[in-house]
């Protein structure tokens, strides 16, 4: 049947594929002896072979000529080759979707799927469920039915899978067969039980308590499959999460039981179920540790992998817990197969002593160019995770991060080597020299542009500052040189920041600037020409306003300004107040390491948290005219949990107004509430305007109210005040089964917790990457000092944290770090006060008994220093 | 939050992240590649994982360079977990997603491998590989559908697909009819 082929073409290496020079209309013209009669059942079934495999190699098939060669396929049915019929099947599933009106073959299918072959019954249900759409399915229920109850193992398993495709298709339908597949699960068979158990989920995986009750049974009567055992464990540990169970639960123990099966696989199952459940102590995590010890001396590779990667995992959180493996690690690092061994260095690394990282680290660098680039980022990762462990081993750890950083590798590697070292250089100051040399030296031949713009703006930040910052010139210079337009943009950048900072580099690099001036891209010579000009003026003020602390509004909220502003065109300037803030400023969140499995997603910029709220209070008629919305604080719990009502709220700032939001939701199924609001009563000057109802609350479906707010106006700075809250509602009670309320209903009210306003509402936080610059540039025209002494706290972190989350400011400079082993911290704090105020606090702190703190507040506005000074104190 | 703080998160969310969802599909794809990482059979059961024929040969591509030197067993490549097995020129690979359950996936690479071994008579090598291709669809047919374990013995595969590697001149079959010619001419020889 199939052509020998000569010695030469079996030399020749390619020609001991029969199937390499296959042509797809040649294949088709051979396709018509499917019609002759007698039917020659092995060239038949030669020439089917040929067409599944050219679909399977990726050949396209038109719909015309796959119509075609399937109808001629049809007539093969009459033939009683197995081996030939089994392949129509085949067939049919390959060409389901390729070729038109597939459903001719349904009768032939179901006569196959009800007779007598059992052979043929199995893969004949497989293949007509999969040409059969949902008005066909409530045709062949009836067969289905029997089927998934049939005593033949292959029958059943067949139309219990079959059913689980469907049921995203007809889930109405094949939820009627519940029962059947209910009575499959006890079946002997160890393959009709899994198929059965995962039927029956997908089928009731909304309802938790059905669930439940499918658990509880199937762990009782105990299955034999070990891969039903697998999916048991993993519905159970989904309700455990779902339910937060405490780890005492039935769930638990049958998780923790399946420690002890005779299934590998099943123990494997349970010990990474219960490495990733949250809040698990040390001692529920031991057992599963020391299943995973054994595994990590098994022959087979797969769970040695299986077993050190979920150790991995382990000592992320709990490395305590893995110092017990250390010994059975250390004979994985020599595993010959590498993503072991690098994950066991991994492991190690975070497990521990310090003495050991240089042996480690050595270890590694000796095949890290033979592992594969998501390795490479774990080991990366590893490496900054030792860094902030043991900052003193940093100069060993830059000296392997710039070596990877030669070597060749995907982006995500680069970005992660990147992203490390300038953690480093942000948490060691004395490393910074080094790291910038090496990221200098990467950038020279850096083929990615978001990386290469990335260590331009470090530089550019950190170069200034370092005590030769003339020899990274060339380095930036270069790149407006050979680089692409982004980098240029963000070299000249850069070169803006060095002739700001250090006046004996200003005149050459004005002439650097001057050549930029030149470039062939507009956004190149308009920075340029911008940072000329104001360098020109050689002025600190200037210099700090436009080079150092760029923008702090939010872009999506300028662009929509400025749009309106070009709609409604005015006498008036455009004003950069009416902007919003960007909210969370520059957190870099972007520079993250997304999930490896993940990172094939584009990033998005989406609108930031404060820019939808701003369109949902706008969309609300008596919120009209407030203005921009200036801040939206994080929710605040109104109730304890699990109580029945849950009630949150998140404060709107606006310039003279705020808005409360009130969350609520209803947890008890037997209420219905209406008209609800939440009325608070001030303490101070505020004035409540109006109030905003939720229309109803059915049983667990959020919903908002809304309390409108008059901030003082005569005096600007009481900006604090406590609320009483109370929820007012009617309730109409409702059967809890279908959510039908009683006609009638009655008023009810319920006590909240009182709701506090602070400073921290009223201020937005602001980066400002030069703090230094920042505070010339705003003077000391308002400038006021005061001395306190901070008696109730004991060290210099905790005065550092009390004092951001007081005042809600920006910690800028990284001064929200206090070096160990000192008595003195100054820090830097920036924030935009309601109104757009600049203001700017330092705040130097010194540790005696208790922590003496001298606050100096710097503004636009006069008030709003009295503000922050009379809160402060 | 400051940028500070990013590297510590990083940590949590490499390689995996969130539990599995409790599910019966377990296969990504499989696929069987010859010592050039061509592609002899491939399927892809998720929909979503490299939809397009240049994507899924990229991996492919990807996946045979990075496995083919060392018979390692286990690898992780493009968020996924590959479980693979080499023999004589011939290469089998079972994808799973990075949270999988290694051992899943090594069930169903042992059982193709050892169905396919039976099949073709312990000669899992190209040559017979491609001279049995039908037998080799059916068997993958049986093992896994639509990304199911449908069956993981390889004993049960080869009586479930019932077929007869027919270009070896000394089948099973014919060891009978040899015998029972040979019986026959004994008979004949004695009656005479």
């Amino acid at each position: 049947m199939i052509k020998k082929f000569d010695k030469k073409d079996e030399e020749s290496g390619s020609g001991s594929n029969p199937f390499q020079h296959l042509e797809k209309s040649a294949v088709l013209q051979e396709a018509r002896i499917f019609n002759e009669t007698p039917i020659n059942p092995r060239r038949c079934l030669h020439i089917l072979t040929k067409i599944i495999y050219l679909l399977n190699q990726g050949e396209h098939f038109g719909t015309t000529e796959a119509t075609e060669a399937f109808f001629a396929m049809t007539r093969l049915f009459q033939s009683n080759d197995q081996t030939l019929r089994r392949m129509c099947y085949l067939t049919i599933k390959e060409m389901a979707n390729i070729s038109e009106d597939v459903i001719i073959v349904t009768s032939s299918l179901t006569k196959d799927m009800t007779g007598k072959e059992d052979v043929y019954r199995g893969p004949a249900i497989r293949a007509l469920c999969r040409i059969t759409d949902t008005t066909m399915l409530q045709a062949i229920e009836r067969y289905m039915k029997q089927a998934i109850v049939d005593k033949v193992p292959s029958v059943s398993s067949s139309a219990l899978v079959s059913s689980l495709h469907m049921v995203k298709m007809s889930f109405d339908v094949v939820k009627r067969w519940v029962n059947e597949a209910q009575e499959a699960a006890s079946s002997d068979n160890i393959m009709v039980q899994y198929h059965a158990l995962g039927l029956l989920y997908h089928l009731r995986k909304n309802d938790r308590l059905a669930v439940t009750k499918m658990l509880n049974k199937f762990t009782k009567s105990g299955l034999k499959s070990p891969f039903a055992y697998c999916m048991m464990i993993r519905i159970a540990s989904k309700l455990l999460e779902e339910t937060e169970g405490g780890h005492d639960s039935p769930l638990f123990d049958f998780i923790e039981s399946c420690l002890r099966n005779k299934h590998e696989m099943v123990v494997y199952e349970a010990a990474s179920a219960i490495v990733h459940m949250p809040n698990c102590t040390a001692r529920e995590l031991a057992p599963a540790v020391s299943v995973l010890q054994l595994f990590c001396s098994s022959p087979k590779a797969a769970l040695r992998y299986a077993a050190v990667r979920t150790l991995n995992k382990v000592a992320m959180k709990h490395p305590s817990a893995v110092t017990a493996c250390n010994l059975d690690l250390e004979n994985l690092i020599t595993d010959s197969n590498r993503s072991i061994a690098t994950l066991a260095i991994t492991t190690l690394l975070k497990t521990g002593s310090e003495s050991s990282v240089d042996r480690l680290m050595k270890q590694i660098s000796s095949f890290v160019s033979e592992i594969s680039d998501e390795f490479k980022v774990v080991v990366v990762q590893a490496i900054s995770a030792l860094c902030q462990k043991y900052p003193r081993k940093h100069s060993v750890m830059m000296n392997f991060l710039s070596n990877m950083l030669r070597d060749d590798g995907g982006f995500e590697y680069k970005r992660a080597i990147v992203d490390c070292i300038i953690s480093i250089i942000e948490e060691n100051p004395e490393s910074k020299e080094t790291g910038l040399a090496h990221l200098c030296e990467f950038i020279e031949d850096c083929e990615h542009t978001v990386l290469a713009t990335k260590i331009l703006h470090l530089l550019g930040k950190e170069g200034p500052r370092t005590p030769t910052p003339s020899k990274y010139i060339r380095f930036i210079f270069n790149r407006v040189v050979l680089e692409s337009e982004a980098v240029r943009a963000a070299a000249v950048s850069a070169l803006a920041k060095f002739g700001a900072q250090n006046d004996d580099l200003l005149p050459s690099v004005l002439v650097l600037m001057k050549r930029c001036m030149m470039d062939s891209d507009d956004e190149v010579r308009d920075r340029a020409t911008f940072y000329m000009n104001v360098l020109q003026q050689k002025q600190k003020a200037l210099n700090a306003a436009y080079i150092f602390n760029g923008l702090s509004v939010s872009v999506p909220g300028l662009e929509k300004s400025l749009h309106q502003y070009t709609l409604e065109p005015s006498e008036k300037p455009f004003d950069m107040k009416t902007v919003p803030l960007a909210t969370a400023p520059i957190t870099e969140q972007k520079t993250e390491i997304a999930p490896v499995a993940t990172s094939k997603l584009p990033e998005k910029v989406a609108p930031s948290r404060q820019d939808i709220y701003q369109e949902q209070l706008a969309a609300i008629p008596e919120f009209q005219g407030l203005g921009l919305l200036f801040k939206s604080s994080e929710p605040v719990q109104l109730t304890e949990a699990e109580t029945e009502y849950v009630v949150r709220c998140i404060k709107h700032t606006f310039a003279n107004r705020m808005i409360f939001q009130f969350d609520c939701t209803n947890t008890l199924n037997d209420q219905l509430l209406q008209r609800v609001l939440v009325q608070m009563e001030p303490s101070e000057a505020y004035e409540v305007l109006h109030y905003v109802p939720a229309p109803s609350l059915p049983y667990s479906q959020p919903g908002s109210c809304y309390s409108l707010v008059r901030l003082p106006e005569d005096d600007p700075t009481a900006v604090s005040c406590t609320f009483s809250c109370t929820m007012k509602y009617l309730v109409r009670d409702c059967d809890p089964n279908t959510g039908e309320p009683d006609d009638d209903g009655y008023d009810d009210e319920y006590v909240l917790e009182d709701l506090e306003v602070t400073v921290a509402d009223h201020i937005q936080k602001v980066l400002k990457p030069n703090f230094g610059a920042a505070w010339e540039e705003i003077g000391d025209e308002n400038e006021k000092e005061e001395t306190f002494a901070l008696a109730t706290v004991r060290t210099l972190d905790e005065a550092v944290n009390n004092i951001i989350s007081f005042l809600g400011m920006q910690p800028c400079e990284r001064s929200d770090k206090v070096p160990e082993n000192k008595n003195s911290h100054v820090l830097f704090l920036a924030g935009v006060f309601r109104g757009g105020h600049d203001v700017l606090v330092r705040s130097r702190l010194a540790l005696a008994d208790g922590v003496t703190m001298q606050v100096t507040v710097r503004s636009t506005d006069e008030n709003v220093v009295d503000v922050i000074l009379a809160s402060v104190g | 939050m400051t940028a500070q703080s990013c590297p510590r998160q990083h940590c949590a969310t490499t390689m995996d992240s969130a539990a599995l969802e409790p599910s019966l599909y377990t296969v990504k794809a499989v696929f069987i590649l010859d010592n050039d990482g061509n592609r002899l059979l491939s399927k892809y059961y998720d929909p979503e994982l490299y939809p397009s024929m240049k994507e899924q040969k990229n991996f492919e591509k990807n996946v045979f360079n990075k496995t083919h030197k060392a018979d390692n067993e286990i690898a992780f490549l493009e968020g996924m977990t590959i479980v693979y097995k080499s023999s004589i020129d011939l290469f089998f690979y079972v994808v799973g997603s990075a949270q999988e359950n290694e051992l899943m996936l090594m069930a169903v690479l042992n059982c193709l491998f050892e169905s396919l071994s039976q099949m073709l008579r312990k000669n899992v090598e190209k040559r017979t590989l491609l001279d049995n291709m039908d037998g080799v669809f059916l068997v993958v047919d049986e093992i896994i559908d639509g990304g199911v374990i449908l069956e993981s013995d390889p004993q049960q595969v080869i009586e479930k697909v019932n077929y007869r590697a027919d270009d070896s001149p000394l089948s099973e079959q014919s060891v009978a009819q040899v015998l029972q010619s040979a019986k026959e001419q004994i008979k004949w020889s004695i009656l005479k």
